[in-house]
Protein backbone atom coordinates (compact mmCIF):
# COMPACT_ATOMS: atom_id res chain seq x y z
CA UNK A 1 0.00 0.00 0.00
CA UNK A 2 1.03 3.44 -1.07
CA UNK A 3 1.00 6.68 1.38
CA UNK A 4 -1.61 8.29 -0.22
CA UNK A 5 -3.69 5.07 -0.30
CA UNK A 6 -3.07 4.88 3.48
CA UNK A 7 -3.85 8.71 4.07
CA UNK A 8 -7.19 7.59 2.13
CA UNK A 9 -8.11 5.04 4.42
CA UNK A 10 -7.20 6.49 7.77
CA UNK A 11 -9.27 9.42 6.53
CA UNK A 12 -12.55 6.85 6.26
CA UNK A 13 -12.43 6.05 9.52
CA UNK A 14 -13.51 9.90 10.35
CA UNK A 15 -17.10 11.37 10.32
CA UNK A 16 -16.92 15.18 10.81
CA UNK A 17 -13.53 16.46 9.96
CA UNK A 18 -12.60 17.71 6.48
CA UNK A 19 -10.63 15.09 4.43
CA UNK A 20 -8.49 17.99 3.61
CA UNK A 21 -7.13 18.15 6.98
CA UNK A 22 -5.36 14.46 6.14
CA UNK A 23 -1.90 14.76 5.04
CA UNK A 24 1.26 13.47 5.56
CA UNK A 25 2.42 15.57 8.37
CA UNK A 26 -1.33 15.36 10.22
CA UNK A 27 -0.79 15.23 13.68
CA UNK A 28 -4.01 12.74 13.82
CA UNK A 29 -4.08 12.71 17.65
CA UNK A 30 -4.85 16.54 17.97
CA UNK A 31 -7.31 16.15 15.61
CA UNK A 32 -10.82 16.92 17.46
CA UNK A 33 -12.47 13.80 16.40
CA UNK A 34 -9.83 12.03 17.73
CA UNK A 35 -11.54 8.89 19.94
CA UNK A 36 -10.70 5.63 21.32
CA UNK A 37 -13.38 4.49 19.23
CA UNK A 38 -11.25 6.06 16.36
CA UNK A 39 -7.91 4.59 17.12
CA UNK A 40 -9.84 1.01 17.15
CA UNK A 41 -11.07 1.49 13.99
CA UNK A 42 -7.58 2.59 12.68
CA UNK A 43 -6.35 -0.75 14.48
CA UNK A 44 -9.06 -2.88 12.50
CA UNK A 45 -8.24 -1.01 9.45
CA UNK A 46 -4.28 -1.55 9.27
CA UNK A 47 -5.45 -5.13 9.92
CA UNK A 48 -7.73 -5.16 7.03
CA UNK A 49 -6.14 -3.30 4.24
CA UNK A 50 -2.18 -3.81 4.97
CA UNK A 51 -3.02 -6.91 7.07
CA UNK A 52 -0.30 -5.76 9.75
CA UNK A 53 -1.23 -6.32 13.54
CA UNK A 54 -0.42 -3.09 15.33
CA UNK A 55 -1.16 -2.01 18.76
CA UNK A 56 -2.12 0.76 21.13
CA UNK A 57 1.22 1.32 21.95
CA UNK A 58 2.22 2.01 18.24
CA UNK A 59 -0.72 4.64 17.95
CA UNK A 60 0.90 5.93 20.74
CA UNK A 61 4.56 6.12 19.79
CA UNK A 62 2.96 7.78 16.62
CA UNK A 63 2.56 11.72 15.98
CA UNK A 64 1.75 12.09 12.43
CA UNK A 65 -0.28 9.97 9.87
CA UNK A 66 3.29 8.94 7.58
CA UNK A 67 5.37 7.77 11.17
CA UNK A 68 2.15 5.53 11.83
CA UNK A 69 2.20 4.24 8.00
CA UNK A 70 5.99 3.51 8.40
CA UNK A 71 5.72 1.88 11.89
CA UNK A 72 2.91 -0.28 10.03
CA UNK A 73 5.12 -1.03 7.14
CA UNK A 74 7.71 -2.24 9.30
CA UNK A 75 5.88 -5.07 11.03
CA UNK B 1 -14.53 -30.81 59.07
CA UNK B 2 -17.11 -28.02 60.58
CA UNK B 3 -20.20 -26.67 59.16
CA UNK B 4 -19.56 -25.52 55.44
CA UNK B 5 -22.16 -26.11 52.99
CA UNK B 6 -19.55 -24.08 50.36
CA UNK B 7 -17.07 -27.16 50.46
CA UNK B 8 -16.27 -29.18 47.21
CA UNK B 9 -15.16 -32.14 48.94
CA UNK B 10 -16.17 -35.23 47.11
CA UNK B 11 -16.86 -33.49 43.55
CA UNK B 12 -15.25 -33.63 40.40
CA UNK B 13 -14.88 -29.93 38.41
CA UNK B 14 -13.70 -29.98 35.20
CA UNK B 15 -12.44 -26.08 34.45
CA UNK B 16 -11.55 -24.96 30.75
CA UNK B 17 -9.36 -22.35 30.29
CA UNK B 18 -7.16 -23.54 32.62
CA UNK B 19 -4.05 -21.89 31.59
CA UNK B 20 -4.65 -18.41 32.69
CA UNK B 21 -6.39 -15.75 34.34
CA UNK B 22 -10.20 -16.74 36.13
CA UNK B 23 -9.66 -19.88 34.76
CA UNK B 24 -6.50 -20.94 36.41
CA UNK B 25 -7.37 -19.19 39.62
CA UNK B 26 -10.79 -21.21 39.91
CA UNK B 27 -8.92 -24.54 39.11
CA UNK B 28 -6.14 -23.68 42.23
CA UNK B 29 -9.56 -22.29 44.44
CA UNK B 30 -11.83 -25.58 43.54
CA UNK B 31 -8.84 -27.44 44.89
CA UNK B 32 -8.57 -25.75 47.90
CA UNK B 33 -12.22 -26.00 48.29
CA UNK B 34 -11.34 -30.18 48.01
CA UNK B 35 -12.49 -30.73 44.48
CA UNK B 36 -11.07 -32.65 42.43
CA UNK B 37 -10.19 -31.13 39.39
CA UNK B 38 -9.97 -31.66 36.11
CA UNK B 39 -8.18 -28.60 34.18
CA UNK B 40 -8.26 -27.96 29.85
CA UNK B 41 -6.11 -25.36 28.05
CA UNK B 42 -4.34 -24.83 25.04
CA UNK B 43 -1.03 -23.90 26.33
CA UNK B 44 0.57 -26.88 27.50
CA UNK B 45 3.41 -25.13 29.51
CA UNK B 46 0.80 -22.82 31.08
CA UNK B 47 -1.72 -25.36 32.23
CA UNK B 48 1.14 -27.73 34.30
CA UNK B 49 2.15 -24.10 36.08
CA UNK B 50 -1.37 -24.38 36.68
CA UNK B 51 -1.67 -28.10 37.34
CA UNK B 52 1.43 -27.76 40.09
CA UNK B 53 -0.42 -24.85 42.01
CA UNK B 54 -3.32 -27.46 42.69
CA UNK B 55 -3.72 -28.12 46.33
CA UNK B 56 -3.77 -32.08 47.20
CA UNK B 57 -3.14 -34.63 44.44
CA UNK B 58 -5.30 -36.87 42.18
CA UNK B 59 -6.06 -34.02 40.10
CA UNK B 60 -5.82 -34.05 36.37
CA UNK B 61 -5.30 -31.69 33.24
CA UNK B 62 -5.84 -32.61 29.35
CA UNK B 63 -4.45 -29.75 26.86
CA UNK B 64 -7.26 -28.97 24.81
CA UNK B 65 -7.74 -26.74 21.85
CA UNK B 66 -11.23 -26.01 21.96
CA UNK B 67 -11.41 -23.89 18.30
CA UNK B 68 -11.46 -27.51 17.32
CA UNK B 69 -14.18 -29.25 16.46
CA UNK B 70 -11.84 -32.39 17.28
CA UNK B 71 -10.64 -31.18 20.47
CA UNK B 72 -13.73 -30.90 21.95
CA UNK B 73 -14.60 -34.21 21.28
CA UNK B 74 -11.14 -35.18 22.54
CA UNK B 75 -11.92 -33.50 25.90
CA UNK B 76 -14.95 -35.24 26.52
CA UNK B 77 -13.95 -38.53 25.28
CA UNK B 78 -11.51 -38.34 28.39
CA UNK B 79 -13.38 -36.75 31.07
CA UNK B 80 -14.22 -39.04 34.03
CA UNK B 81 -18.02 -38.60 35.77
CA UNK B 82 -17.72 -34.75 36.57
CA UNK B 83 -20.07 -32.71 39.00
CA UNK B 84 -19.91 -29.31 37.68
CA UNK B 85 -18.13 -27.39 34.83
CA UNK B 86 -16.57 -23.76 34.69
CA UNK B 87 -16.51 -22.73 31.45
CA UNK B 88 -13.87 -20.32 31.42
CA UNK B 89 -12.28 -20.34 28.05
CA UNK B 90 -12.84 -16.83 26.38
CA UNK B 91 -11.55 -14.21 24.34
CA UNK B 92 -12.00 -11.01 23.53
CA UNK B 93 -12.13 -8.72 20.58
CA UNK B 94 -12.12 -4.76 20.11
CA UNK B 95 -13.17 -4.31 16.35
CA UNK B 96 -15.60 -1.80 15.83
CA UNK B 97 -18.58 -2.71 13.78
CA UNK B 98 -18.01 -2.42 10.42
CA UNK B 99 -14.80 -4.44 10.76
CA UNK B 100 -16.68 -7.21 12.22
CA UNK B 101 -16.80 -9.43 9.37
CA UNK B 102 -18.56 -12.99 9.38
CA UNK B 103 -14.85 -14.42 9.77
CA UNK B 104 -14.24 -12.02 12.83
CA UNK B 105 -17.69 -12.67 14.51
CA UNK B 106 -17.01 -16.83 13.91
CA UNK B 107 -13.79 -16.71 15.87
CA UNK B 108 -15.21 -15.40 18.52
CA UNK B 109 -18.29 -17.31 18.75
CA UNK B 110 -16.55 -20.51 18.59
CA UNK B 111 -14.56 -20.14 21.73
CA UNK B 112 -16.88 -18.18 23.71
CA UNK B 113 -20.07 -19.85 22.37
CA UNK B 114 -20.00 -22.99 20.68
CA UNK B 115 -17.30 -24.52 22.66
CA UNK B 116 -19.10 -24.19 25.97
CA UNK B 117 -22.29 -25.51 24.14
CA UNK B 118 -20.42 -28.33 22.73
CA UNK B 119 -18.71 -29.13 25.60
CA UNK B 120 -21.72 -29.16 27.60
CA UNK B 121 -23.81 -31.15 25.07
CA UNK B 122 -21.36 -33.87 24.94
CA UNK B 123 -20.79 -34.39 28.14
CA UNK B 124 -24.61 -34.89 29.01
CA UNK B 125 -25.75 -37.04 25.84
CA UNK B 126 -22.44 -39.03 26.80
CA UNK B 127 -23.68 -39.51 30.77
CA UNK B 128 -20.60 -37.80 32.57
CA UNK B 129 -22.04 -35.21 34.37
CA UNK B 130 -23.74 -36.79 37.42
CA UNK B 131 -27.56 -35.80 38.70
CA UNK B 132 -27.44 -32.58 40.65
CA UNK B 133 -24.04 -31.57 38.95
CA UNK B 134 -23.97 -27.63 38.32
CA UNK B 135 -22.71 -26.09 34.84
CA UNK B 136 -21.17 -22.65 35.36
CA UNK B 137 -20.41 -19.64 32.62
CA UNK B 138 -17.97 -17.38 33.01
CA UNK B 139 -20.24 -14.68 30.83
CA UNK B 140 -20.12 -10.92 31.67
CA UNK B 141 -21.16 -7.79 32.46
CA UNK B 142 -21.21 -6.85 28.54
CA UNK B 143 -23.89 -8.13 26.34
CA UNK B 144 -25.74 -9.13 28.99
CA UNK B 145 -25.75 -5.38 31.22
CA UNK B 146 -23.79 -3.07 29.97
CA UNK B 147 -21.55 -2.63 26.46
CA UNK B 148 -18.59 -0.58 25.47
CA UNK B 149 -17.24 0.96 22.41
CA UNK B 150 -16.10 -1.71 19.79
CA UNK B 151 -17.55 -4.49 21.74
CA UNK B 152 -20.01 -6.02 19.67
CA UNK B 153 -18.85 -9.27 18.57
CA UNK B 154 -17.83 -9.83 22.35
CA UNK B 155 -21.21 -8.57 23.63
CA UNK B 156 -23.19 -10.76 21.20
CA UNK B 157 -20.46 -13.88 22.31
CA UNK B 158 -21.73 -13.36 25.82
CA UNK B 159 -26.02 -12.54 25.23
CA UNK B 160 -25.46 -15.71 23.02
CA UNK B 161 -24.53 -17.68 26.35
CA UNK B 162 -27.22 -15.72 28.64
CA UNK B 163 -29.69 -16.97 26.72
CA UNK B 164 -28.42 -20.54 26.48
CA UNK B 165 -28.22 -20.21 30.08
CA UNK B 166 -31.68 -19.74 30.23
CA UNK B 167 -32.84 -22.66 27.79
CA UNK B 168 -30.49 -25.37 29.17
CA UNK B 169 -31.50 -24.57 33.15
CA UNK B 170 -35.13 -25.46 32.00
CA UNK B 171 -34.16 -28.13 29.53
CA UNK B 172 -31.69 -30.24 32.63
CA UNK B 173 -33.44 -29.65 35.56
CA UNK B 174 -35.34 -32.45 35.62
CA UNK B 175 -31.61 -34.24 35.17
CA UNK B 176 -31.18 -32.04 38.73
CA UNK B 177 -28.69 -30.30 36.59
CA UNK B 178 -28.01 -26.09 37.63
CA UNK B 179 -27.24 -24.20 34.86
CA UNK B 180 -26.17 -20.37 35.82
CA UNK B 181 -23.46 -17.33 34.78
CA UNK B 182 -21.28 -15.85 36.87
CA UNK B 183 -20.84 -11.71 34.79
CA UNK B 184 -17.55 -9.89 35.75
CA UNK B 185 -16.83 -6.38 35.14
CA UNK B 186 -12.95 -5.85 34.19
CA UNK B 187 -11.05 -8.27 35.37
CA UNK B 188 -7.41 -8.24 36.18
CA UNK B 189 -6.11 -11.24 33.77
CA UNK B 190 -3.19 -11.33 30.78
CA UNK B 191 -6.36 -10.54 28.19
CA UNK B 192 -4.85 -6.77 28.71
CA UNK B 193 -1.79 -8.08 27.40
CA UNK B 194 -2.95 -7.45 23.65
CA UNK B 195 -2.14 -3.99 23.46
CA UNK B 196 -5.18 -2.64 22.40
CA UNK B 197 -6.23 -1.22 25.28
CA UNK B 198 -3.50 0.91 26.70
CA UNK B 199 -2.48 1.13 30.27
CA UNK B 200 -3.60 5.34 30.79
CA UNK B 201 -6.59 3.93 29.58
CA UNK B 202 -7.15 1.58 32.30
CA UNK B 203 -6.39 3.92 35.08
CA UNK B 204 -9.04 6.36 33.72
CA UNK B 205 -11.92 3.06 33.50
CA UNK B 206 -10.72 2.02 36.80
CA UNK B 207 -12.25 5.27 38.52
CA UNK B 208 -15.99 4.27 37.52
CA UNK B 209 -15.94 1.38 39.56
CA UNK B 210 -17.41 2.48 43.23
CA UNK B 211 -15.22 -0.15 44.60
CA UNK B 212 -11.87 1.49 43.45
CA UNK B 213 -10.52 -1.38 41.60
CA UNK B 214 -10.92 -4.23 38.80
CA UNK B 215 -12.13 -7.84 39.99
CA UNK B 216 -9.07 -10.57 40.92
CA UNK B 217 -8.97 -13.49 39.21
CA UNK B 218 -10.05 -14.88 42.80
CA UNK B 219 -13.32 -12.87 43.21
CA UNK B 220 -14.48 -14.80 40.29
CA UNK B 221 -13.76 -18.14 41.63
CA UNK B 222 -15.13 -17.57 44.82
CA UNK B 223 -18.58 -16.89 42.87
CA UNK B 224 -18.30 -19.95 40.58
CA UNK B 225 -17.47 -22.17 44.22
CA UNK B 226 -20.69 -20.83 45.38
CA UNK B 227 -22.30 -22.26 42.62
CA UNK B 228 -20.72 -25.28 42.34
CA UNK B 229 -21.46 -25.93 45.63
CA UNK B 230 -24.36 -27.63 47.56
CA UNK B 231 -24.92 -23.78 49.00
CA UNK B 232 -26.79 -23.14 45.78
CA UNK B 233 -28.88 -26.25 45.65
CA UNK B 234 -32.37 -23.92 44.44
CA UNK B 235 -30.33 -21.41 42.26
CA UNK B 236 -30.86 -22.46 38.62
CA UNK B 237 -31.00 -19.90 35.67
CA UNK B 238 -29.39 -17.36 37.41
CA UNK B 239 -26.75 -14.81 36.46
CA UNK B 240 -24.35 -13.54 38.89
CA UNK B 241 -23.10 -10.04 39.05
CA UNK B 242 -19.43 -9.05 40.06
CA UNK B 243 -18.62 -6.22 39.27
CA UNK B 244 -17.19 -3.54 42.42
CA UNK B 245 -20.16 -1.42 41.68
CA UNK B 246 -19.82 -0.92 38.27
CA UNK B 247 -23.17 -1.40 36.90
CA UNK B 248 -24.89 0.86 39.58
CA UNK B 249 -23.45 4.03 38.14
Amino acid sequence: MELNDFIQKFAEQFEETAIELFTAETEFKNLPEWSSLTALSIIAMVDEEMEKRITGADIRNSSTIEDLFKLALSK
Amino acid sequence: MSYNPFTLEGKTILVTGASSGIGRATAIECSKMGARVIITGRNEERLEETYRNLQKADHKFIVSDLGEENGIQNLVSQLPAIDGVVHCAGITSNLPFQFATREKFDSIMDVNFYAPVEISRLSIKAKKLNKNSSIVFISSISGVFISSVASSIYCASKGALNGLIKGLALDLASKGIRVNSVNPGIVETNLFDAGLITKEQLAVEMNNYPLKRYGKPEDIAHAAIYLLSTASSWVTGANLLIDGGYTLK
